[in-house]
C-alpha cells in the first residue's frame, strides 16, 4: 500500500524579479483528496504547482508534504511525482525505459526495473506498447505512459500540469474517469491544475479557484459551484445569472425598480447571484420574479438554453428542461417574468 | 484509343514531367560544378603521364603505386590522427560552450551577442587565423618570452611552432565553431520539460547530461562531426603552415602532386580520399539519424 501525505501551503509567495505571481497563499490539502486548482491563465495556480513539486523555488513561506517542511528540498526528495502539460516523455527512450527512468536513477537494477515498469505499463493497459518510442504512440497513449512514469516511485502526492488539455474532447472524458479511477484506487493525493470548469467539478474534492495570485475560494465543488463567494468565482464558475441593487433589510431593489427577496438582509449595494438552472418562467416559481426580454432561445436537447435581458439591459440565461419549456412555452422577444425561490439565491461578498 | 483519351494522357505525362522541369535548374548546377568535376578526376586519375604532360591510355598505375607505398599508408595513418585529436578536442570544447550557450545563458539576447562572438572570428580568413599563431608560438614568441620571463623555462620551446601540437592547435582554433553551431541548434531544440522531468525522476546534473541532453544531441554532434573531419581529412594549407614542412597529410601529399604537375597521381590520390571520407561519413550516418535536423 502506498502511503499517502496531505500538503500544505503556508504564505508561499512566489515572485519573478519585480512581479509577484502568488501572494502569500495559505492552503491545506488533506492527505488522500483530490484537489483541484482552477483559474485563468496567469492566476499563479501553474508556479504554485511546481513550487510543491519543487520546479520553482518559493520566495516566501514554507511548503509541507506529509508534515515534513520540504520547502528547500529538491523535487526527488519531496515523494510527489509530476506528470507535465506536454507529458515531457523522453523521445529517445522506449515506454518501458520512459516508465523506468527514475528507477534506473535510483539505482534498481536492469531486470527488477523493467519488471516493475511492465507492470505499471499494465496498470494503465499499455503492456503490449512496451517497446514502442513515444512518437508512435497517441496522445491518450502517451498519456497513459507518462501517468505510469509519474506513478513508479509511489509518490504520495501526484502533481498534473493540465493534464487533459491536449486531449480530444472523447479522449479528455475517458482520461477523466481514468484519473478518477486511478486516485481512488491508490489513494494517494492529486493536485491537479487546470482551467476547465468541468474538469474541476468532475474531478475534485477540493476545488480551489485563484486568481491574480490569491486563492479566492477553497471548497467542495457543490460549494463553489452553488455559492461562489465572489463575483469573480461566480461568473468564472459560471452556472449564475448576477443582479445588482440597492438592499435595505431583506429587500433588494434594482435600478428598474423591480423589489426582489433576499436569502438574509443585507444594508447597501449588493450583488445577489442566481442559479441560472433553478430559475423558471413559471410565475408560480417562486416569490421573486424578475421581468426581462427573452432574446434568443437555444435547443440543446436534453435542455434548452434560454438568453434573457432584464430592466437594466444585463444579459442573464436560464437553463429550462423540455419539458418545463414546453410547459410554459414562450419565443424570442416576448416579455416574461424570470421567478425563483429565495433559496436558490445568495449574496456576493463583493 | 479515342482522340480525348490520346490527349488526356499526354497532359498527364506533361503533368507527371513537371516537376522533373522545375528541379532542372538544380540539376544543372549540380552537374556543372559536382559531377562533370569529379568525372573529370576520375578520367584522369586512370591516365599514364610522362615529363612532357598526360598520356591518353587507360592505366591502373597511379592506383597501384600509392596502394603499394608505404609512404601513402603512412600519410594517412597521421592524416587519420589529427582527424581524431581534433575531433575528440573540438567536440569537448564545442559541446561544452554550446551547452553553456543553450542552458546557462537565460536571456535570448545574450544567447545571440555571444554567439556573435563565437563567429566573430570566421568572418576573416583562415590564413589570417593561423598567421597569427606565428608570433604567438615562435621561438621568440609571446608564450616563449612569457614563460622565460616567469623563469619557467630557461631556453625556448622549439614544439610550441612548425609541429603536430601547432598543426592541431591551429585546427582546433579553426574548426570548433563546426561544432559549437549544429550542437547548438539541436540543444535549443531539447524540451526544457524534458530536463524538468529528469530531475523529478531523481537525476543529478551528470544524470541529466548522460540520459537526455547527451542522447538528444546526438544529430547535431553527427553533423559537427562530419565537418570537421572532412575538413581536417582534406588540409593541407594549415598542415603547410603550422607545421613548416615537418609534418604531412593526404592533402599536401596532393598539393605536393600537382606542384610536380603529377596530375593522374593526384587524381587518383584525390579518389582515395573521397572514398575513405565518404567511408567516414556513412559510418557516422549509420550510428546517428541526422534526418531532423535537415
Amino acid at each position: 500500500m502506498i502511503e499517502t501525505a496531505g500538503v500544505e501551503l503556508i504564505a508561499v509567495t512566489k515572485r519573478y524579479g519585480a512581479t509577484t505571481a502568488v501572494h502569500a497563499i495559505d492552503l491545506r490539502i488533506p492527505a488522500g483528496s483530490y484537489c483541484c486548482l482552477i483559474g485563468p491563465s496567469g492566476c499563479g495556480k501553474t508556479s504554485t504547482l511546481r513550487m510543491i513539486a519543487g520546479h520553482e523555488t518559493v520566495s516566501g513561506g514554507d511548503v509541507l508534504i506529509g508534515g515534513r517542511n520540504v520547502t528547500d528540498l529538491p523535487p526527488a526528495a519531496r515523494g510527489t511525482a509530476m506528470m507535465f502539460q506536454s507529458y515531457a516523455l523522453f523521445p529517445h527512450l522506449t515506454c518501458l525505459d520512459n516508465v523506468a527512468f527514475s528507477l534506473r536513477m535510483r539505482g534498481v537494477g536492469k531486470a527488477e526495473r523493467q519488471a516493475q515498469a511492465r507492470a505499471m505499463l499494465e496498470r494503465v493497459h499499455l503492456e503490449d506498447f512496451a517497446a514502442r518510442k513515444p512518437a508512435q504512440l497517441s496522445g491518450g497513449q502517451q498519456q497513459r505512459v507518462a501517468l505510469a512514469r509519474a506513478l513508479i516511485t509511489n509518490p504520495s502526492v501526484l502533481l498534473l500540469d493540465e493534464p487533459l488539455s491536449a486531449l480530444d474532447p472523447f479522449l479528455r472524458g475517458r482520461m477523466r474517469e481514468e484519473l478518477k479511477r486511478l486516485q481512488r484506487e491508490l489513494g494517494i493525493t492529486f493536485v491537479h491544475v487546470t482551467h476547465a470548469q468541468d474538469e474541476a467539478l468532475a474531478l475534485a474534492d477540493l476545488v480551489v479557484v485563484m486568481e491574480g495570485g490569491r486563492i479566492l475560494q477553497a471548497d467542495a465543488p457543490r460549494a463553489v459551484f452553488g455559492h461562489p463567494r465572489t463575483l469573480f468565482v461566480a461568473r468564472f464558475m459560471g452556472g449564475h445569472n448576477i443582479v445588482e441593487g440597492t438592499a435595505a433589510g431583506t429587500t433588494l431593489t434594482l435600478a428598474d425598480g423591480t423589489t426582489l427577496a433576499l436569502p438574509e438582509s443585507a444594508q447597501g449595494p449588493v450583488r445577489l447571484a442566481i442559479r441560472i438552472d433553478r430559475m423558471a418562467l413559471d410565475r408560480a416559481a417562486g416569490p421573486n420574479r424578475l421581468p426581462v426580454t427573452l432574446t434568443a432561445i437555444e435547443y440543446h436537447g436534453p435542455f434548452l438554453r434560454l438568453s434573457l435581458q432584464d430592466g437594466m439591459g444585463t444579459a442573464h440565461s436560464m437553463l429550462l428542461s423540455e419539458a418545463a419549456f414546453d410547459a410554459h412555452p414562450a419565443q424570442a422577444g416576448d416579455q416574461v417574468v424570470a421567478g425563483f425561490a429565495v433559496a436558490d439565491s445568495h449574496i456576493l461578498s463583493n | 484509343m479515342s482522340p480525348s483519351q490520346n490527349s488526356d494522357a499526354r497532359r498527364i505525362s506533361l503533368r507527371a514531367f513537371a516537376p522533373h522541369l522545375l528541379a532542372l535548374p538544380l540539376w544543372a548546377v549540380l552537374g556543372v560544378f559536382l559531377a562533370v568535376p569529379i568525372l573529370m578526376i576520375v578520367m584522369v586519375s586512370f591516365l599514364d603521364y610522362d615529363d612532357a604532360g598526360l598520356i591518353y591510355t587507360f592505366v591502373l598505375d597511379n592506383y597501384r603505386d600509392q596502394l603499394g607505398s608505404a609512404v601513402l599508408w603512412r600519410t594517412y595513418f597521421h592524416t587519420i590522427q589529427f582527424a581524431v585529436l581534433v575531433w575528440a578536442l573540438t567536440l569537448s570544447i564545442g559541446f561544452t560552450v554550446a551547452y553553456f550557450l543553450a542552458f546557462h545563458v537565460r536571456t535570448q539576447l545574450w544567447q545571440m551577442v555571444l554567439f556573435q562572438l563565437c563567429a566573430i572570428p570566421f568572418l576573416t580568413s583562415n590564413i589570417i587565423r593561423m598567421i597569427s599563431w606565428i608570433p604567438t608560438l615562435g621561438r621568440n614568441g609571446l608564450l616563449n618570452q612569457a614563460l622565460a620571463a616567469s623563469g619557467v623555462i630557461d631556453k625556448p620551446l622549439e614544439w610550441l611552432l612548425f609541429s603536430d601540437f601547432a598543426i592541431v592547435l591551429a585546427f582546433v582554433h579553426l574548426y570548433t565553431l563546426f561544432m559549437v553551431v549544429p550542437i547548438f541548434n539541436t540543444m535549443m531544440r531539447i524540451d526544457r520539460s524534458l530536463i524538468e522531468a529528469a530531475r523529478d525522476a531523481g537525476a543529478g546534473f551528470w544524470d541529466v547530461l548522460r540520459n537526455v541532453i547527451i542522447p538528444l544531441s546526438l544529430p547535431g554532434i553527427a553533423i559537427g562531426t562530419i565537418f570537421v573531419v572532412t575538413l581536417v581529412m582534406g588540409d593541407f594549407v594549415t598542415v603547410r603552415m603550422m607545421g613548416g614542412g615537418q609534418s604531412a597529410s593526404v592533402g599536401l601529399m596532393m598539393s605536393n602532386s600537382i606542384g610536380l604537375l603529377q596530375y593522374p597521381t593526384a587524381a587518383a590520390q584525390a579518389m582515395v580520399l573521397l572514398i575513405t571520407v565518404l567511408l567516414m561519413v556513412a559510418a557516422i550516418l549509420r550510428v546517428v539519424d541526422i534526418r531532423k535536423e535537415l
